[in-house]
């Protein structure tokens, strides 16, 4: 139902600031989506048409790679799936796979877009979000390349 | 075609022209015996000349004449007839003419009428037919609109001017003759007088009208070009609401309806100028008579009775007089409208007809190779496109063409498929011009298909086979009545020009594709539509359309066992809970509310169900289970929850996407609606309000709306409700609503609705995609796939094809290509839509399946992939108009510098 939709969207760090009417308005406008383990909410490469908010379950993120397929990260109850490729406009940067079964809230590119013009301090949100995970992500760089350092030769 | 219109109707009508004019002037006879009878009867019977005495009898017809040779002969003694006898005769006769007469004019205009409608059809047909014929290159400069306008609209006034051409100014002409040598008998001056003034009019009225013809030709070449703007508006409705031009467009169709008004009054003025004239020069030949003869009355060189005898005779001139110069007015009019067509129609060089001859006959294989010889090609404007190429393309090889765009490629491909006239040199086979070659065997035995694709409006099935029908191969069969129509229809052709090829005809040539007869051509159609990978389409459009059981049989007998295995295998899947099917005594959750209060689908596309709901006997149940309070409720709680959550929105916010039972606009209403119903009792409703809420809540779905206001007590309820309304449904009722049946088909819902007998779960990830992968399966395992794919193509494509995507028409324009066995096939960048990835896997499918069977046809493929060159034998390599290289592809990509760059 719509109220505890609402509830758990207050729970997720980067829509905690909006008041509780417009989170309503956004669940209304979202589709309440289930996912069977294993199944895939969206594939690396495709086009980036929506964003997931994932009510209950977990999901692993997964790139491919040449030399197969590789878990990056995986993600549990309230985490936000999916932004990257609606706010940079870009195809999917990573294949999103239900590791149990999941409740998600799908909300669609323009929704989203909307969300963002609309309330300011979600962009904020999103900035820090991504923030973080960047400073991770140079963390792991950095490690992975301690571990075997690039060749100088070329 | 012939430049003068009259000559074009007498080449064509002139034994019929004679006929007419014989009957013409048979019927004289009656008619002036008509205008005699009246005098004789007044003066006999009943003034009584001729009867002075009661007892008098006259003869009647009584003949007697004097034969050379045999003397006196008496025809008829004729019988003895009292006063009142001859009376009831003589008007009996006058009624006899009176019929005559009628018919003689029922004939007449009845058979003029039928030689216009037939030299029209002749006329429209000889436009079309060098529509048929006109050089390639004449097309870039015409607009479609403009020739059809011509063949609709302006050859129209031919078909009424054809009865008239020749009979009319025989006949007044004859009459005006007469009279004016009667009255140059009467007195030889006065007569000179009169055709005096007649010379003139005739001299001066058709100079005046020099320039009535003149605003005519102009009337009619605006208004052409009107039509060609008003379809060019049309065509780019698009770019102008892009471009926001629409404000031009306006301005030019003002400033060209200006422009038909302007030359429409002058016209106008000069008309009525001109019969002013016309009418001024008759009556002033009376004032001529009385002046001058008068004056000779009175001098005494002139006769009283002569002078009286010429006024009364001219009274009979002007009729006719003006009915001719009205007829002349008529002649010079379709003339200009003639000639105007004739212009525009006579392109040089037409192809000639011999070249699209229709032949019933197989036509043998081609298997020369194609020599092309210093070929040279260039655009409207002279521009060089291709420079003296030549090279050979043989049966059986496959030749990869690449190059940039505008390198000459695509013209070379356009010369090969006859689209492109060359400037000099050509394409020869076996020593013959491709020009010249019967299209029965170019349109055969080669198959060409570009990024431009055509369309007929019809279905897909008629457009797939297009490319078959050649010739009508098996006539149709005829019986009884229907044999007879068709007799007359083919005489009816041939005496207006027209071909009585039967349309009804099977054109098909199953041959030529391969298969034997309408009955295996899936078998032949499917690995082709498979090849250019639109089965998967044409299966989907199939199972979203509606049909008819008792037409696709087998679809409709496997029905039960379709939703059976569809069941089966959703569970093997563990896909169980993706489909919620219909239970009679379970309630849907995933289907609407009202649908799960009719447990059916409405047969009548513009009642909804809330309209339903308002009969009487359904209102009876919703008051009886107290579901009418209840469902108001609820109504009443969905338009608060939508107004709240949407009232202060702008009305073109992307959230309304979401907002399926209102729209933006429609929010106000119900935020006043609301306001208004607040605290009164549900009774006091107004009932056009109650169906509004009611509205609300039957579209109402649960899963999908979540504004949780179902309860298992409300379903349970609304199940009864249904139980109740479907035990004693009154026939008009039953008659709009389509119950679920496990057992049936139903006729308004789609294909895929029957099979699945329930409702896609909404919340479940990728159910729509997973139930076509199954759905694929089933009808594959029961081996109806082929059943599908025929409902499928019997979608309509619309104008143009403009149902389908671009991408769908390119892949079926490449289809038809294939499906035609010819012996050189030449593809012109035929996917141009398709990502590159597709165009691969496509190219490669074609080439692979031509290749099949031990039939091994020649391929021309102008590549937009130069790498794709790599699986064909040879490479022909264009460069700024000419052949730069040609070889193969690994010679190629090793030495030359420009394909190289090509492929990188």
């Amino acid at each position: 139902m719509l109220i505890d939709e609402v509830e758990m969207l207050r729970q997720v760090p980067i829509l905690a600031r909006i008041k509780p009417a417009k989170l309503k308005l956004l669940a209304f406008a979202s589709d309440r989506m289930t996912y069977r383990q294993g199944q895939d909410l969206c594939r690396q490469g495709d086009v980036g048409d929506a964003v997931y908010v994932i009510l209950s379950g977990t999901a692993d993120i997964i790139v491919s790679s040449p030399a197969g397929e590789i878990k990056v990260a995986d993600v549990g109850e309230n985490a936000i799936v999916g932004e990257i490729a609606v706010l940079c406009d870009v195809s999917r940067t990573a294949t999103v796979r239900a590791t149990s079964a999941l409740e998600v809230l799908r909300i669609k590119k323009e929704h989203f877009l909307e969300l963002v013009n609309d309330f300011p301090q979600v962009a904020v949100e999103i900035m820090r979000v991504l923030a973080a995970r960047l400073s991770h992500a140079t963390a792991e760089l950095t490690a992975a390349r301690a571990l075997n350092p690039p060749s100088t030769a070329q | 075609m012939e430049k003068s219109l009259l000559r074009y109707i007498w080449k064509n009508t002139r034994l019929q022209q004679l006929w007419i004019l014989l009957v013409v002037v048979a019927s004289m006879v009656p008619y002036f015996l008509a205008f005699d009878l009246p005098k004789r009867i007044v003066n006999g019977p009943i003034q009584g000349s001729g009867f002075e005495d009661p007892d008098t009898r006259q003869t009647f017809l009584h003949i007697v004449y004097d034969v050379p040779l045999f003397g006196n002969v008496e025809f008829s003694r004729g019988i003895e007839l009292n006063r009142l006898q001859m009376l009831v005769v003589l008007s009996l006769i006058f009624l006899a003419l009176v019929v005559v007469n009628g018919l003689f004019k029922l004939y007449i205009n009845t058979y003029k009428g039928r030689l216009g409608e037939r030299l029209l059809r002749r006329i429209r047909f000889e436009l079309i037919d060098r529509v048929l014929r006109f050089p390639p290159k004449h097309f870039k400069r015409v607009k479609s609109a403009e020739i059809a306008t011509m063949i609709k609209d302006e050859v129209e006034p031919f078909g009424g001017f054809t009865g008239d051409a020749f009979v009319q100014p025989a006949l007044l002409g004859g009459q005006a003759l007469t009279t004016l040598i009667f009255i140059i008998v009467q007195n030889f001056w006065l007569g000179m007088i009169a055709a005096g003034i007649v010379v003139v009019q005739a001299i001066l009225i058709p100079r005046m009208r020099k320039r009535l013809l003149e605003l005519g030709r102009q009337r009619q070449i605006t208004a052409r070009e009107l039509s060609g703007r008003v379809s060019e508006i049309v065509d780019g409705i698009g770019a102008i609401h892009g471009n926001d031009t629409s404000n031009l467009e306006r301005a030019d169709i003002a400033w060209r309806l200006g422009r038909i008004f302007s030359i429409r009054y002058d016209l106008y003025q000069w008309k009525f100028l001109v019969k002013f004239i016309n009418n001024f020069l008759a009556q002033v030949t009376p004032f001529l008579f009385y002046a001058i003869g008068g004056y000779f009355v009175l001098l005494g060189r002139l006769d009283i009775g002569q002078l009286v005898a010429v006024i009364a005779a001219y009274k009979d001139l002007p009729g006719p007089l003006k009915e001719l110069i009205d007829w002349d007015q008529a002649r010079q009019d379709v003339q200009v409208k003639y000639s105007q067509v004739y212009e525009q129609f006579n392109v040089e060089p037409l192809i000639d007809s011999s070249i699209q001859a229709v032949a019933t006959a197989p036509v043998a294989a081609l298997k020369s190779a194609l020599v092309i010889n210093n070929l040279s090609l260039s655009d409207d404007s002279g521009a060089r496109l291709l420079n003296q190429v030549s090279t050979e393309i043989k049966p059986n090889e496959t030749v990869a063409i690449v190059g940039a765009n505008g390198s000459g490629a695509e013209a070379f491909a356009e010369a090969l498929g006859r689209l492109a006239w060359p400037d000099s040199g050509g394409v020869t086979i076996d020593g013959r011009d491709l020009l010249e070659l019967p299209e029965s065997i170019t349109g055969r035995r080669i198959s060409y298909a570009s990024a431009d694709t055509f369309f007929l409006h019809g279905t897909l099935r008629d457009n797939l086979l297009y490319g078959l029908k050649h010739s009508p191969l098996r006539e149709a069969r005829y019986e009884g009545g229907n044999a007879r129509e068709f007799e007359t229809y083919a005489i009816e052709a041939s005496k207006a020009g027209n071909p009585a090829f039967d349309l009804n005809s099977d054109w098909v040539d199953y041959a030529a594709a391969g298969a034997q007869g309408p009955e295996d051509l899936l078998k032949i159609i499917r690995p082709v539509l498979d090849a250019v990978q639109i089965s998967e389409d044409i299966f989907d459009l199939a199972l979203r359309s509606t049909i008819d059981p008792d037409v696709h049989t087998t679809i409709g007998l496997h029905l039960v066992q379709l939703r059976t295995s569809l069941r089966r295998r959703l569970a093997e899947e563990d896909l169980g809970d993706i489909v919620v099917p219909f239970d009679f005594d379970l309630y849907n959750a995933q289907a609407t509310v009202g649908e799960n209060l009719f447990f059916g689908t409405t047969k009548h596309p513009m009642k909804n169900s809330p309209q339903l709901a308002a009969h009487p006997y359904f209102q009876q149940i919703l008051g009886d289970t107290g579901l009418n309070d209840d469902l108001y409720a609820m109504g009443l709680e969905i338009a608060e929850n939508a107004v709240e959550l949407f009232h202060d929105l702008p009305p073109h916010h992307a959230f309304f996407q979401q907002l399926t039972f209102m729209t933006a606009d429609e929010i106000p209403d119900y935020q006043s609606l609301l306001q208004r119903l607040q605290g009164s009792p549900s009774n006091e409703v107004s009932s056009e309000d109650r169906t509004l809420i009611l509205g609300l809540s039957f579209s109402y779905i649960e899963p999908r709306h979540r504004f949780g206001l179902l309860d298992q007590n409300l379903m349970e309820r609304i199940v009864n409700a249904r139980k109740r309304f479907h035990a004693h449904i009154p026939d008009d009722l039953a008659g709009l609503v389509e119950r679920h049946d496990p057992q049936r088909f139903s006729k308004s819902a789609s294909l895929m609705d029957n099979v699945l007998f329930g409702r896609v779960a909404h919340q479940m990830a990728d159910a729509s995609d997973q139930i076509r992968t199954l759905m694929r399966e089933i009808f594959f395992a029961l081996d109806l796939y082929d059943d599908v794919l025929s409902v499928g193509l019997q979608f309509d494509v619309g104008s143009g094809g403009k149902r389908l995507t671009m991408v769908q028409r390119q892949k079926l324009n490449l289809a038809r290509a294939l499906l035609k066995r010819s012996d050189y096939f030449i593809f012109n960048r035929p996917l141009s839509a398709l990502d590159r990835r597709l165009q691969d896997q496509i190219t490669h499918c074609v080439i692979q399946d031509l290749h099949r069977e031990g039939h091994r046809p020649s391929i021309t493929w102008v590549l937009s992939d130069p790498s794709l060159a790599e699986i064909f034998d040879r490479v022909l390599l264009f460069h700024r108009g000419t052949l730069a290289e040609s070889g193969s592809y690994l010679e190629l990509s090793q030495t030359n510098r420009i394909f190289k760059e090509l492929l990188s």
